[in-house]
């Protein structure tokens, strides 16, 4: 049988997907949620028909987030996940036992539901013991936060439907707040590559310059996202990602990774020049802003 | 209660069937369908540029309507509990005016508050109406004015016995009600019609969580922005008339300014926005009203801000309020509604209805969505958290009753001299000043110029509102009369 899903990547650019099956396609309050499989990629989780994950790749994205920042930050209790639902982030989030208390907040529970019935290798961090679930808003959610956590993981899905309020400097802003004086912040940060991609991308990392400290853009290579090339955020309040890696204190940790090590720690951050270009682009701060004056430019490294 | 089928919609299902017809155009628009201008076909697309057309046979005329116009102007005012009903396809400007002058000719006193629209002042212009002005209550605490106090009214009536009409704001833009129907009552015991501006009120009829309509309250006629509230194209409106007023002859009002050539995008869009609130506005406006009070209950939990409702109501000024309508007071943030609105806009990119000297308007609609309410909320919370100051020196009044010297008419078409705001106090203007929104005029022609006034303009011109009406278009120069 002979059946592909195709992902829009531009109105000009498609990835198609041989099928195996569908395992799942239903309609949440928010959005489409579907399950594939397929004999390449094997399980696929696709929201309104984007690409959320594939079983072969999945790993590079949240590895990406949560072992960039860990690396980093010296003492991390209490996690933050906006978004997230399919469960990655905390089945890494695993590998650190000091860790006190993480809050997932997910707005839409089908999405967990979802996931922990299809898709049980991202959904096993489920089990974190130290686990809290909320289905609510992120932007809600972090609105009544204060001095509250040591590490956000904004794990969101693309800047338009439900996961639009969380590349606004409103939620930034509230991110500054929800954070103690020496918090961090990661989160996906789109492509560089095509053009509206490239402009959500700017926007978010306009409103993260206006709204952190410290604000620098790594990437990795998700082969199945939109031009393979995809970029994360690492906002914070005072440990810079490559200065304050504390390379040799992660390797004890002897954590088990398909693709974070410490050097390509230090490597992601080395930007290409157009990237550069498109980030500098926005990090003019004008007048209104007031917290930028140590903030570290992105062409340093 | 509707006695009408309004699953129809019979100008838009004209347009269906005219489409479907294939006819070949050798009438105007020149675009003919959208072939001659592919640029513009392509940006408004196709669809759009095939319903652009022409009065004719099939599709009946605007100004004197006997078929498909005429059947859903009958439903429109069946929908609205009107007896009859027109279309309007210059806003509701046009159907302020013509209200106005239905009511008066040249000469003529009409009663009204003088926090109206500039729309109602120009109607005074063109009718030659005078205007008896009720000055309107006031709020202290938010600075806002309200709607007319009843002893007002009646005071002005035994004032001014042979006025010809009562203009009333049903409601202001920040949802304030006056007692319509105790004033319909007793303008029509003096033998006064009563003429409703309903720009801000479309929405009345159609839940019985809201205000009284005009209408229902025994207005004699009513000037509705379908395109505000009612969800139509912008510039489309209705004016509505009760039993009292002879229909054919205000629409030959109408005709004296409205187009002959009325758009058939915008007559599609109020035929089946009607449509959409006949059949289901009960369901949309009590959806507004709860997305407009979780709202409220949110930002009022920020600190500082004041997100106003009905614990306003004093049986009088504020006889009723609109809860769709979201208002916030933000004096104690030490910032100006205005400042506010511009914030929201250029660092938070959301636009909002308007911002004056203390207060902030957001107009909700059925198109909001639970995840934009929550991103204004958060965004007031970090406006805040980041901007907070004390509130020394801020204007928190934008009321300053006017001295009428002259009528509208008289000083708008006298001989008039230019000279600098600044030094203009004492003399009397003859154009208006306004901040745009809300569009109510600071000064109207025929107004005596204040030391009170300047310094309000150069107050809202230093905070950032959007100065209109003045020649000049920096408004840095005021016509006065000579």
């Amino acid at each position: 049988m002979d059946l592909w899903f195709s992902e829009y990547h531009t109105p000009d650019v498609r990835l198609s997907f041989r099928v195996d099956q569908q395992l799942c396609s239903l309609q949440s309050d928010f959005q489409r949620i579907d399950v594939f499989t397929s004999p390449e990629l094997g399980r696929i989780l696709a929201l309104d028909g984007f690409v959320m994950l594939t079983e072969k790749d999945e790993f590079i994205y949240h590895e990406m987030l949560v072992h960039v920042p860990m690396a980093v930050h010296p003492n991390v209790r209490d996690v933050l996940v906006i978004g997230g639902g399919d469960g990655g982030i905390l089945r890494e989030l695993k590998a650190y036992p000091e860790i006190e208390r993480v809050d997932l907040v997910e707005i839409d529970e089908e999405v967990i539901e979802v996931c922990k019935k299809h898709l049980p290798f991202t959904a096993c961090g489920y089990d974190h013991p130290r686990l809290h679930v909320h289905a609510e808003d992120g932007l809600k959610f972090i609105r009544h936060c204060e001095n509250a956590y040591d590490l956000i993981i904004v794990d969101s899905t693309d800047p338009f439907g439900p996961g639009e309020g969380l590349f606004t400097r409103e939620f930034y802003g509230n991110c500054d707040r929800a954070l103690r004086d020496d918090g961090i912040m990661v989160n996906q940060h789109e492509s560089p590559f095509y053009k509206n991609d490239a402009i959500a991308m700017q926007r978010a990392h306009k409103r993260i310059v206006e709204s952190f400290k410290i604000s620098r853009v790594y990437q990795a290579h998700i082969p199945t996202y939109p031009s393979g090339h995809w970029l994360f955020g690492f906002a914070s309040k005072k440990y810079h990602p490559i200065t304050d890696l504390s390379a040799k204190d992660w390797k004890a940790r002897e954590i088990n990774t398909r693709y974070y090590n410490t050097n390509l720690h230090r490597g992601a951050f080395a930007l290409p020049v157009y990237v550069q270009e498109l980030l500098e682009n926005v990090e003019n701060v004008d007048e209104t802003t007031d917290l930028n004056a140590n903030r570290a430019p992105n062409t340093e490294a | 209660m509707m006695r009408l089928d309004h699953n129809r919609a019979p100008i838009a299902e004209a347009l269906t069937d005219f489409s479907a017809l294939r006819v070949v155009p050798f009438d105007v628009p020149g675009h003919k369908r959208g072939h001659g201008n592919r640029e513009l076909t392509d940006f408004l697309g196709a669809k759009c540029m095939s319903l652009d057309v022409n009065s004719m046979k099939p599709l009946d005329n605007l100004c004197h309507p006997v078929s498909v116009i005429r059947e859903a102007e009958e439903l429109a005012a069946d929908a609205f509990g009107a007896s009859s009903a027109f279309f309007m396809v210059n806003g509701t400007t046009s159907a302020v005016q013509a209200m106005v002058i239905s009511a008066c000719q040249a000469g003529d006193q009409i009663i009204l508050p003088r926090n109206v629209h500039r729309s109602t002042i120009n109607a005074l212009i063109l009718s030659g109406a005078i205007p008896v002005y009720v000055n309107p209550g006031i709020n202290q605490r938010l600075g806002i004015p309200l709607g007319m106090a009843l002893e007002d009214v009646k005071d002005a009536i035994l004032r001014y016995p042979n006025a010809k009409a009562i203009l009333v704001n049903n409601p202001t833009y920040y949802g304030v009600c006056s007692n319509l129907k105790a004033i319909v009552e007793l303008a029509h015991s003096h033998g006064m019609m009563v003429l409703a501006d309903e720009a801000h009120g479309t929405h009345f009829g159609f839940s019985e969580l809201l205000p009284l309509s005009a209408m229902q309250a025994g207005a004699d006629m009513a000037a509705v922005s379908m395109h505000k509230s009612g969800g139509s194209l912008t510039q489309s409106s209705f004016l509505l008339c009760g039993p009292k007023v002879a229909g054919e002859h205000v629409r030959q009002i109408i005709n004296l300014t409205q187009t002959t050539s009325g758009s058939y995008l915008l007559l599609s869009s109020l035929d089946l926005s009607r449509k959409n609130l006949a059949l289901n506005g009960g369901t949309i406006f009590a959806k507004v009203s709860e997305m407009a009070q979780y709202a409220r209950d949110e930002i009022n939990s920020i600190g500082d801000y004041y997100a106003f409702s009905k614990e306003c109501i004093n049986g009088d000024t504020v006889f009723d309020f609109d809860t769709t309508k979201l208002s916030v007071n933000t004096m104690d943030i030490g910032l100006a509604g205005v400042e506010v609105y511009d914030i929201l806009r250029d660092e938070y990119d959301i636009q909002i209805e308007f911002g004056d000297v203390g207060n902030i308007l957001a107009y909700l609609s059925v198109g909001d969505r639970p995840r934009d309410i929550e991103r204004l909320v958060s965004s007031l919370s970090e406006i805040r958290r980041r901007h907070k100051r004390s509130r020394a020196g801020m204007l928190n009044q934008e009321y300053i009753a006017p001295t009428v010297c002259h009528t509208p008419r008289d000083a708008f078409f006298s001989e008039k001299t230019s000279v600098p705001i600044d030094h203009s106090a004492g003399r009397v203007c003859a154009e208006f000043v306004m901040c745009y929104p809300p569009g109510i005029p600071i000064l109207a022609p025929g107004e005596m110029v204040t030391r009170e006034i300047i310094d309000y303009i150069n107050y809202v011109k230093k905070k950032g509102s959007f100065l209109t009406g003045t020649e000049d278009p920096k408004v840095g120069s005021i016509n006065v009369m000579k």
